[in-house]
């Protein structure tokens, strides 16, 4: 109550303040978002309904053509594998991740900063390297191999690299930090005297877990998932590495129309899709998350 | 097929005496012949400049200095990464600024097929005469009448005898592994040498835009790919050097890199045939230095010069002055860099899809992503 009478009070008097206010610390945000995004969106957009050139570019001729050619059953078929893939790795990246986050979480103050440097230290490498350097160790003649040769513990190399399962074990890797981080962040702002009150109460410890600690996690999950989910739909060096070229993802479609079948039209409506995919599943994170917070309310 | 080179070979240094001879010769032996496209033989090149675009490293470092200290002509490189990104700034309608750009034969042929090219003045290229005769009769520019052809090569089978136990022959050997191969073998990725070895053992053109033909070549492709190790376009002889791979699908050039490191590599042509590539110089209409764009293609055609991309880069040129000085002594070591212009030329040509380049896309896609 007293904060919306602060508030209102406020509002009256600086009303002109606040724009100022709100220009100089949203403009540049804005602009660039506007710049480097809307702008380039829209001429994605406007080359999804052209012809495409013989050389590359566009045609300027109206066609829907592209529209229809994604609903080819191979692009959808990739389509639906790039989902499964990015699925089966955002849910791997929660099976490994809450524990880890939850682990650095309870260790002592001191410890928590270290641990959260280790877990951001591959960042520090180019993608591109991290993944490549996965080829030196697990390809059949790489050091794991050779080691584990030496040793006598196998006798013919492993096939470890180039199948749909070194795929989500690449991007897991890479992208395992994104989930990580949100639910630290989440997990550490618990109140530990809530799970107290729950042992109290005479909660056990998996209850405790599924009725507090998780619902008020949430946020943190869904946005690591989220963090997790969308960079790995969208990847192409990981299939095209790990995959050995023979996984194909949304992401090397997009980027083959552009670089190598010269389509651009089409490359556009297949970026497209992808981009209302996200959008799709960003509303439903929105939806969840409400339905949790409201939940915390009552 | 230009992005990865070994730093073997040695550097070429150029004789400013030799240059300068030369350029004596050409001047002599251009102002004996008139001129046809109304060029000044006698320009002064020292008030032209030069942009040219080339794919990285395919070119010696210093040329843009060399150039000028032979010459008098100002002269900037810039890259392209591949035919479609130069192909795009030369056909988008403004004036690009570039005076000379290296693309692939097809290309240079549909940028002469749609007038942007300026024709060849032979008068103001007397090197041309270091060209083997073959060189002019090159199927998407019979004559050389629009482009001057640089380097030229075709794509084989790169492996390692030590690990494949014989020497294949066919791209069935390829296509069809025998069991001590199989899951050891990579192909080319990219639309036209991935379609490249089953029509060859088809028997199909590398051109053909024939919708039955192309469910035959998808057939075989999509078997092999359960036979494969991986497609790989930029590190398949590094998988050869390793032995993680046994047999590859490979351009001449990129073989050579395996060899440099691994001597059991070797290299071969199948007996079904193959491609023929050839990357050229063209000179764009636009230009506003076309005597010192000729004699830019000149100095290219310089032994001595276009020695560099033979030794540094592995590729073989269609320049026999050049080949004749460095060829010899590089073939010990790699020997399809002795491989005869007339062994070049059985290879098909290849040349722009045109209308048919989404089905060959649509196919390499339904190929890769096939279970």
């Amino acid at each position: 109550m007293t904060l919306s009478v602060r508030r209102r009070v406020s509002r009256d008097s600086g009303k002109r303040r606040d724009l100022l206010e709100r220009i100089v610390l949203q403009g540049p945000g804005l602009l660039f978002i506007t710049i480097f995004m809307a702008i380039p969106i829209t001429l994605v957009a406007i080359y999804s309904i052209f012809q495409r050139g013989r050389f590359g570019g566009v045609v300027y001729k109206f066609t829907i053509e592209n529209f229809s050619r994604a609903f080819d059953s191979v692009y959808l078929g990739i389509l639906l594998d790039s989902l499964k893939i990015a699925g089966i790795t955002t849910v791997l990246a929660i099976i490994v991740g809450y524990p880890t986050a939850y682990a650095i979480a309870k260790l002592p103050i001191k410890w928590r900063s270290i641990a959260l440097v280790l877990v951001v230290i591959p960042f520090w490498t180019n993608f591109l390297i991290r993944t490549y350097s996965w080829i030196m160790l697990f390809n059949r003649e790489g050091l794991l191999n050779h080691a584990l040769l030496k040793f006598n513990i196998i006798h013919t190399p492993l096939d470890l690299l180039y199948t749909q399962s070194a795929v989500v074990v690449g991007l897991l890797y890479g992208y395992l930090p994104l989930m990580i981080l949100p639910l630290y962040a989440s997990i550490e702002r618990l109140d530990p005297q809530l799970g107290e009150a729950a042992a109290n109460l005479g909660a056990t410890k998996v209850r405790a877990f599924f009725s507090l600690t998780l619902p008020l996690t949430a946020s943190g999950l869904i946005a690591g998932s989220i963090f997790v989910f969308i960079p790995s739909l969208g990847n192409f060096i990981v299939p095209e590495l790990l995959g050995g070229g023979k996984t194909v993802m949304v992401g090397n479609l997009i980027r083959d129309q552009f670089l190598k079948a010269r389509d651009w039209p089409f490359g556009s409506v297949l970026a497209l899709s992808v981009i209302a995919l996200v959008f799709i599943f960003f509303m439903i994170q929105n939806v969840v998350e409400k339905r949790f917070s409201s939940d915390n309310n009552e | 097929m230009h992005s990865v080179f070994g730093n073997h070979g040695k550097k070429i240094v150029v004789s400013s005496i030799a240059v300068s001879l030369l350029l004596l010769m050409s001047a002599c032996s251009s102002s004996s012949t008139q001129s046809t496209a109304g060029l000044d033989p006698e320009a002064d090149l020292t008030k032209q400049s030069l942009v040219i675009s080339n794919w990285a490293a395919y070119n010696p470092p210093d040329l843009a200095a060399s150039f000028q200290k032979a010459l008098g002509a100002k002269m900037t490189i810039t890259n392209h990464a591949t035919n479609e990104e130069i192909m795009a700034k030369l056909t988008s309608g403004a004036d690009s600024g570039i005076d000379v750009a290296f693309v692939s034969g097809q290309y240079a042929q549909a940028l002469a097929a749609q007038g942007l090219l300026e024709p060849i003045d032979a008068a103001l290229i007397p090197n041309l005469r270091n060209l083997y005769p073959e060189a002019s009769n090159l199927s998407y520019d019979v004559g050389n009448k629009f482009s001057v052809p640089y380097t030229w090569g075709t794509t084989g089978i790169c492996y390692r005898k030590d690990l494949t136990g014989f020497d294949p022959t066919s791209w069935n050997d390829l296509l069809n592994p025998a069991a001590n191969v199989k899951g050891k073998t990579t192909m080319l990725a990219t639309e036209r040498w991935l379609m490249l070895p089953a029509q060859k053992l088809l028997g199909i053109s590398a051109n053909s835009t024939s919708a039955s033909d192309m469910e035959k070549v998808k057939a075989q492709l999509i078997a092999t790919k359960k036979t494969l190790l991986a497609y790989d376009d930029t590190t398949f002889y590094t998988r050869l050097v390793s032995g993680e791979a046994s047999m590859v699908e490979a351009w001449d050039g990129w073989c050579n890199y395996g060899i440099t490191d691994n001597k059991n590599i070797k290299f071969v042509i199948p007996k079904e045939g193959s491609d023929l590539w050839v990357d050229t110089m063209v000179i764009l209409k636009t230009s506003k230095n076309k005597e010192a764009a000729h004699a830019f293609i000149n100095y290219i055609l310089d032994p001595t010069v276009n020695s560099w991309v033979i030794s540094n880069v592995l590729y073989k040129t269609p320049d026999k002055a050049a080949m004749d000085l460095t060829a010899p002594k590089l073939g010990i070591t790699y020997p399809n860099m002795l491989m005869t212009p007339a062994e070049l030329l059985k290879g098909e040509g290849l040349t722009d899809l045109g209308a048919s380049g989404p089905m060959y896309t649509k196919t390499a896609t339904e190929v890769t992503s096939s279970k």
